[in-house]
Order: structure tokens, then C-alpha cells, then sequence
């Protein structure tokens, strides 16, 4: 057991666990934040996706031990105060979850994409979000969601493009 | 599940004035799960699906579980219809498997089509209750009065009340027996697209799922179980357990399933991970004698074997098949395999129980809580009233959280350990030890005129029965009825004179249970590509070839239609692109897809996919086109990727890496309509899948000339 103390979405919290407890399970069991989801426990599916410094980690494969000091973990509780990130946003509107237990580790990977890339193309799409599994299958309105979202957060006079009506062309 | 009957005349509760609702937790809200039971406003019962307080806030409940299917939103969506609320107005509970809600059960596409009607009452009578409070009091006709918006308005003055103001008197009377229902082109939820209000804390983390769930002072524990299926525990040597700070306790444990109940060695610890290391340093000497020889393979030529025999009739029989077979002038045959298949959804098996003397409390995601009161309740053998049932949203489902052999082993550890236990499966659990969609054969004959005309057609469907093992039931003598789906005249109307339907059940202990779709899923591959074999065979257009056989069933003309307009239906749109189609009618719903593919380098790439959905009349079109979307994807990993498969008794894939399913970089274009239509509602969450796979073997076949019979099957191989 060690001490440890990290950085969640801005507040500090202090653990006394095993080095080797993946960081998933120290965010869900002790820090009581239970949007972040266990699926595999081998990188393979996505679902316990959370930011290191803005970077997406799978925190189900990564032991707290690794995560230095001063380093910035967030979690989906973390992108907005009010539901009002621009991919949760485009989430809603698209109407992307079924299930929705994958969604946080969707939303988490989609919000690191658009950051480092504004602009995604299918191909930057499949790119980045192939390393999470949505087994309802929900990929094609992902997708879409992940499209609406950089066009709004570009679109920086405001409007709200409304909802929209499904159509598939 | 077609039948359902809610009893809307319920003079008890017209009684219970001042009845107080019992907390409980509710996915998506709140943040504690304890067993709280706190005293809120007085919520008085119109009927048990609607609670009103006199300060006006609205109860409405959903009877189905949501496992993503959407019916959060499409269950209350009735009773809101009919009771002239929005469903932003209301509060949303889960029901927690009491009597007096009747059945509490998704699975088999049942939910809208068995509750269209009964719920919908359920509503009208509330509302005609609240109208008629009103006229009491104004002291005018109830035909001068109407509801809107939560309120009763008197028309000629235009004087209102609220349902709050309204539902003390509303609750003293006589609950109508048979309220009038809206008028469809009155409805203002049903059959609009409109947001579901799961959604929202789907995007934000604050969704509860049964891996959420924490009841104070409770034990995590991640159990052993053998790798070789069902073998016994010799001995356990626990030092090393013992040693991983957090451990509390090793227990011998069990894993009741319906055909078998199996020992475990379960670690109970403070935490989820330390249960877990203390799982992985035990050492256990397993005895496997008996189950060591278990092999898909085995199971398979077991299979091919019984293909031999003519197996055992289903229903439906028409004419002589055999007679007809030895006029025909062109006789085919065929064979078709599919995969044993893990429901693996991403949230793994995982429950929480508390035994407490005779009583028990259970926090889980579950399909059915009325289901799992009397499971429980037979496990433990205490009464139905002992048992408490919290629901949560399911992440994911697809059948397997209808099987509660995860539930019962939380109560065994809980009972032995004396506190509350929650179990959670790790991910190779899940995919190591099923249940299972069953592998199945399907052998088909069918024969042709000299005038390209079918005369005849054997569909025998051969595997393990889910009856058979989840109920018990011998089919050595009769047909298993579960297996006619897809495949009887009723949801194959193709006008044959000469047909048969068998089925032979071969028994494995591989563990299965229905899986999306069911014997659809499996069905549909080998009876839509049959019949394509013997459009070819006729040399007529496979499109061309079903319409004209489906004559008398204009329902999957129009879908045929529909499907062909919609996909620019082509046999060979380009010389290098082919189009192939498929449809199956399952749990009363009608799907087509038409599937484009071409070459790509060494093998095919699925250019896109285009799909019609006939289900009569919607709650949500937008979630319709969801589902089938989803039940596109699925049906392709089922098609696609690979299945289980045991060697020696063991499962030979283990996590996401052996046991892959599709993932964003593979999903071709989806293209889904819903038929628009008046006739009434049938199931939505699984008749999107079962003509997957066959529209895209026979695009393929198109293109190719090859015809493929067994799944799964790799594109870059064909």
C-alpha cells in the first residue's frame, strides 16, 4: 500500500492503495466518480477511457503508480459543469447512446480528437475512435455526432444548429 | 409474450388514499442506492403505473429495463400519451417486479407490442378519472371537460384544474374498465421523433448501471470458476489469497445455472481489485473428468450426423415434400452453419445482494425483475414478498441479463458471508463461460419445376434447444417450437405448395440461452440464402423471384418495394459491384436489407448497407432506425467475426481480443427506413438482425459466384 495523490477533474484526492490498482479502479472504488466504466481490463474496448493531461489513457490498464505528480487527470464528470461540452451537445442531439455504458469512454475519446484535431476527416475519425467497442452499435450516429460537434465549436457566432431529423443520405 | 392484460379496475387502491411510495433508486438519478425508504409527498395511485401528488408532481413508471432498447422512454411514452402529459413533466421510475405491475420483462421485442394496448388503458382510465373530478366539482357534463398539458379544461368557460388539484377527488372513484383510447392522429409522443430523457445522463456519467451500484459495508468478489466447464473443485490452497491486503474471505461458492449448478471458489475483499489478485493467487486442484472432452467440433459432427434424420415436425406442414422433391426437375441441397456467440456487452455480469434472515435485497441490472423475485425467491426458498428487487440500467444485454445465474451466486456469497456482496465478472468471465447463443445447422431441400417454379422446401433446424436447457424440456419426440422463427409459413409466407419445417435438438453442457434475435438470427442465414440459391438456380432475379412467391403477403411486398426504391435496387450495378437482399419477418416485424459490396485487393468490401423495417405503428421512429442500426452491426460481428468455440471443455477465446466484434473503422454506410404504417405495433429491438448476414452472403454470391454456408467467414479470404 501507498499513499497517492492526484488531480481529478480539478480537486485533489488523497489514496492509500496498492501501486499496481489500475487507475480505473481507484477512480471508481475510492474516489466515488462512477462515470468512468470497467469492459475489458485490457485496453481493448475503450470504456474506462479518461484524460492525462488531456491525452486519452485506458485507465483500466494504467496502475496509479505510473501517474506522476502534478499531472492532470479527467474523467467524463470533468468536461463540463452543466452537460454543455460541444460533444455532449452533439451527443443529445444526434441521440448517439443506446445503452450508453461505453458512452463516457465515446465522449472522452471524441473530446481528445477534436482537440488536437478541429477539423476530423472519416479517416482521423476511425483513427481515433477505433480503439473503443460500442457493442449496441451506435458507430454511425458517433460518427455523425463527432462531425456536428467540430462544426459547432467552429461555428463561433453562436447559433445552435437544431436538432436533427435523422435524415441519412 | 403477445398477451398481456392489465387489470385497470382496481377498486383496492381507490382505498389506499395517502399511500406512501417506497424510494427506491432509480437509474440516472441520485446518487445514493441505499435501501432508503424516506417519506415524500403523499403520491396517490390513479392506477399502479401513475402516481400523483397534490402539489402536481407525476409518477409515471416503466414496466420494461432498459438495456439500451429504448424503453426508458417508449414505456412511459404510453401512459403519457394517454394520460395528455409531456414526458418532460414527469419523473420516470423503474418498476421493482411487484405484482400489481404485471409483467416486468424486456426480451422477445416484447415490450411496445404486449403493452400497446394494456398501458395505454392504463392512461385513458387516469385521465377519464381526472375529467370526471372535474366535472364533479365545476358540477358540469365530463363531456364539456377535456385534459391537455396536465390539466382538465371545462371548454364552454374555459376554467382549468390541475391533475394536482384534482387527484384526491380522481382517486375515489371507480376506475373505468374501458376507457375510450386517443384517436392515432390525435397522438402527440407516440410515433414522433422526439428525445429520450435517458439520454442526457448518458453523456454526462451520471447514468446509473449496475456497476454503479454501493450499498454500504458491502464485500466485492470476483469468483473462480473452473476453465474446464462445469468441473469440480478438488482443493483450494488459499496462503496467498490470504496474504493481499483487503482480503476478508475465501469461500467455496456455486454458479446455479438452469441445467447445472457448478462449485466455485469466490474472494471476497474490500475492494474489487483485491478480490481480484486474491483470485489470481489462489491455487486450485479442479477435477475434470467428464467435461474435458466438450469440443464445438464434437458438437458440429454430432450435428452433421442428425442432418441425416428427418427430425421432428414443426407445425405448418404443407403437402409432400419428398413426393414433390422426386418430380421436381431441379433438386437442390444445402447446409448451413453458424457460430456459438457471446452476448459480450460491454458491461459485464455484476450484482449485489443482501441476505438478512429470510429476506433478501438485490441490486442489479436485470430484464426482469418480476422474473428474478421468483428466482430468488426459489433459491433461497423464502416467499416472493422477502425479496426486493432494485433495477438498473444495463449496459448492454442482448438476452444474457435475463440469465441470473450471476445474480444467485451475489445471494450464496451474501448468505455465507453474512453482508452485502457485490460480484462483478471480469471480461474473460463473460466470454469464458456464456451462456451462449447456440451453434446451430441448418439443413435445407428444395425443389424446382421446368418452369423455375418452387414446389417444394425443408427448412430442419438442428442444435441445442434453450428450452431444453433453461426449462428443462424433452424434445427427443416433438418439435422445440422456438425454433419455427423466420422459418414457419407465418413469418415465410412464400407460396410453396409443398413445405416442411423439423427441427432436431442435439444437447451439449456448453451453456446457452437466447442471444439477440434468438433462433432468428441463425434461422434467417441459412433459409434467405436457400432461397436465393433457388432463385439462381431458377435463373430469375432474386428480387423479382421473392416477389413473386410472397403474392399473397403484401406486407412483405411492400417491404420488398420499399427496399428496392430506397437501395436503387441493381443485381450488378457496376461490373464490379453486386447487390444482394435478404428478409425475415421476427417477432411480428418485417426487415429487408439490400447490401452493395465490391472487390477490394484480395477479398470484399461491403460498400453499403440499405435497410426497410416494417413494425406497424412506432413509438419513436428516430429509435427505431437506432435499433436497427445497431442490430445491422451486430449481425455483421455475428456474420464476420469470430465465434465460440471450446476445445478440451474450454472456452478458446477469452476478451475482445480473440472474441472481437465490429469496430468504427469497419462500419460501412447504414441506410434504415421505417415503413410508415397504421397496422399495430410489433417488436423493434431484435427484427433488424436476423436478414443481416444472408443479404450480404448473397451480395457476395452475386459478385462472385461463391456461396458462402458457414459463419463466420473473413472478407479478405473470399
Amino acid at each position: 500500500m501507498a499513499s497517492f495523490t492526484l488531480s481529478i477533474n480539478n480537486q485533489s484526492h488523497t489514496v492509500d492503495v496498492d501501486p499496481q490498482m489500475p487507475l480505473l479502479w481507484v477512480i471508481r472504488d475510492f474516489v466515488g466518480l462512477t462515470g468512468t466504466k470497467f469492459g475489458c481490463g485490457m485496453a481493448l474496448c475503450g470504456a474506462c477511457t479518461v484524460h492525462l493531461d488531456g491525452n486519452p489513457i485506458r485507465s483500466c490498464s494504467t496502475p496509479i503508480s505510473v501517474v506522476q505528480s502534478g499531472q492532470k487527470i479527467t474523467t467524463i464528470e470533468g468536461i463540463s459543469t452543466n452537460t454543455d461540452h460541444p460533444v455532449q451537445l452533439a451527443w443529445i442531439e444526434e441521440q448517439v447512446p443506446q445503452c450508453g455504458y461505453c458512452q463516457s469512454g465515446q465522449i472522452m475519446s471524441a473530446v481528445a480528437l477534436l482537440k488536437s484535431n478541429p477539423n476530423p476527416t472519416d479517416d482521423d475519425i476511425d483513427a481515433a475512435m477505433s480503439g473503443n467497442i460500442c457493442r449496441c452499435g451506435t458507430y454511425p450516429r458517433i460518427r455523425k455526432a463527432i462531425k456536428r460537434a467540430a462544426k459547432q465549436a467552429q461555428d463561433k457566432s453562436g447559433q445552435t444548429t437544431p436538432v436533427q431529423k435523422t435524415s441519412y443520405k | 409474450m403477445d398477451t398481456l392484460t392489465v387489470d385497470t379496475s382496481r377498486r383496492q387502491f381507490l382505498k389506499l388514499t395517502g399511500l406512501l411510495a417506497i424510494g427506491f433508486s432509480l437509474p440516472g438519478q441520485a446518487n445514493s442506492v441505499l435501501n432508503k425508504v424516506e417519506p415524500v409527498a403523499a403520491e396517490l395511485e390513479l392506477t399502479p403505473f401513475i402516481l400523483l401528488t397534490k402539489e402536481g408532481k407525476i409518477t409515471i413508471f416503466n414496466t420494461s429495463p432498459d438495456m439500451g432498447q429504448g424503453t426508458w422512454q417508449s414505456v412511459p411514452s404510453l401512459l403519457a400519451e394517454e394520460l395528455e402529459v409531456s414526458l418532460t413533466d414527469v419523473e420516470i421510475r423503474q418498476t421493482a417486479g411487484l405484482a400489481k405491475h404485471r409483467m416486468q420483462f424486456s426480451g422477445g421485442s416484447s415490450s411496445i407490442r404486449a403493452q400497446w394496448e394494456p398501458l395505454r388503458k392504463a392512461g385513458a382510465a387516469a385521465r377519464e378519472m381526472l375529467t370526471q373530478a372535474a366535472a364533479n366539482t365545476w358540477k358540469v357534463p365530463v363531456s364539456e371537460c377535456y385534459a391537455k398539458e396536465g390539466k382538465i379544461y371545462h371548454k364552454p368557460s374555459n376554467k382549468s384544474l390541475s391533475y394536482g388539484e384534482l387527484v384526491e377527488q380522481a382517486s375515489k372513484l371507480e376506475v373505468p374498465k374501458e376507457p375510450k383510447l386517443k384517436d392515432p392522429k390525435d397522438f402527440k409522443i407516440l410515433g414522433k421523433v422526439l428525445p429520450r430523457p435517458d439520454v442526457p445522463s448518458k453523456t454526462n456519467g451520471t447514468a446509473l448501471f449496475g456497476l454503479d451500484a454501493k450499498v454500504p459495508g458491502m464485500l466485492y468478489a470476483s469468483i473462480q470458476r473452473c476453465p474446464v466447464i462445469h468441473g469440480k473443485v478438488v482443493s483450494v490452497d488459499d496462503a496467498e489469497t490470504k496474504k493481499i491486503p483487503g482480503v476478508k474471505k475465501v469461500l467455496r461458492a456455486e454458479r446455479k445455472m438452469p441445467h447445472k449448478t457448478v462449485e466455485t471458489v469466490a474472494v471476497l475483499a474490500e475492494n474489487y481489485w483485491a478480490a481480484l489478485q486474491g483470485r489470481k493467487a489462489l491455487k486450485i486442484q479442479w477435477d475434470n473428468t467428464g467435461y474435458d472432452k466438450i469440443s464445438t467440433d464434437n458438437y458440429y459432427a454430432k450435428l452433421r450426423q442428425a442432418a441425416k434424420e428427418p427430425g421432428n415436425e414443426l407445425k405448418g406442414k404443407k403437402g409432400d415434400v419428398d413426393k414433390a422433391l422426386a418430380t421436381a426437375s431441379k433438386k437442390l441441397e444445402a447446409q448451413y452453419e453458424t457460430p456459438f456467440a457471446a452476448h459480450a456487452m460491454i458491461e459485464p455480469e455484476n450484482a449485489i445482494a443482501w441476505v438478512q434472515g429470510d429476506k433478501v435485497e438485490i441490486w442489479a441490472p436485470n430484464q426482469s425483475p418480476d422474473w428474478l423475485i421468483g428466482q430468488a425467491s426459489e433459491y433461497l426458498k423464502i416467499p416472493k414478498d422477502n425479496v426486493k428487487v432494485n433495477t438498473y440500467f444495463m449496459g448492454g444485454s442482448f438476452g444474457r441479463k435475463a440469465y441470473f445465474d450471476f445474480i444467485m451466486e451475489a445471494i450464496n456469497l451474501s448468505k455465507q458471508a453474512n453482508a452485502p456482496v457485490k460480484v462483478i465478472w471480469t471480461r474473460e468471465d463473460d466470454i469464458t463461460q456464456g451462456p451462449y447463443r447456440p451453434g446451430m445447422l441448418d439443413a435445407l431441400r428444395g425443389g424446382l419445376d421446368a418452369n423455375g417454379k418452387v414446389i417444394a422446401f425443408e427448412h430442419k433446424v438442428i442444435g441445442e434447444s434453450i428450452q431444453g436447457q433453461t426449462n428443462k424440456k424433452d424434445f427427443s419426440q416433438t418439435a422445440d417450437d422456438w425454433m419455427h422463427e423466420v422459418i414457419s409459413e407465418e413469418d415465410s409466407p412464400y407460396a410453396i405448395p409443398n413445405r416442411r419445417e423439423a427441427t432436431k435438438v442435439i444437447s451439449t453442457d456448453i451453456p446457452i440461452v437466447w442471444w439477440r434475435s434468438v433462433y432468428s438470427s441463425t434461422n434467417a442465414f441459412g433459409h434467405e440464402c436457400f432461397v436465393d440459391e433457388l432463385a439462381h438456380a431458377a435463373k430469375k432475379d432474386p428480387l423479382v423471384f421473392r416477389q413473386e412467391m410472397l403474392h399473397e403477403a403484401p406486407r412483405f411486398v411492400n417491404v420488398l418495394n420499399y427496399l428496392a426504391e430506397k437501395a436503387q435496387y441493381k443485381l450488378k450495378p457496376t461490373s464490379n459491384q453486386a447487390m444482394g437482399i435478404a428478409i425475415a419477418r421476427s417477432f411480428g416485424s418485417i426487415a429487408a436489407y439490400a447490401i452493395t459490396v465490391s472487390k477490394a485487393g484480395k477479398g470484399i468490401k461491403i460498400n453499403k448497407i440499405v435497410g426497410v423495417i416494417d413494425l406497424g405503428m412506432t413509438v419513436n421512429p428516430d429509435n427505431v432506425k437506432a435499433q436497427t442500426e445497431g442490430n445491422v452491426v451486430m449481425g455483421l460481428s455475428a456474420a464476420l467475426k469470430p465465434g465460440i468455440t471450446f476445445k478440451n471443455g474450454q472456452c478458446e477465446q477469452t476478451n475482445y481480443h480473440q472474441y472481437s466484434v465490429l469496430r468504427m473503422n469497419e462500419v460501412p454506410p447504414i441506410e434504415i427506413h421505417v415503413m410508415p404504417s397504421t397496422e399495430k405495433p410489433s417488436g423493434a429491438g431484435e427484427p433488424g438482425l436476423p436478414p443481416v448476414a444472408p443479404a450480404l452472403c448473397n451480395a457476395i454470391f452475386n459478385l462472385t459466384g461463391k456461396r458462402i454456408r458457414k459463419l463466420p467467414f473473413d472478407m479478405d479470404m473470399i
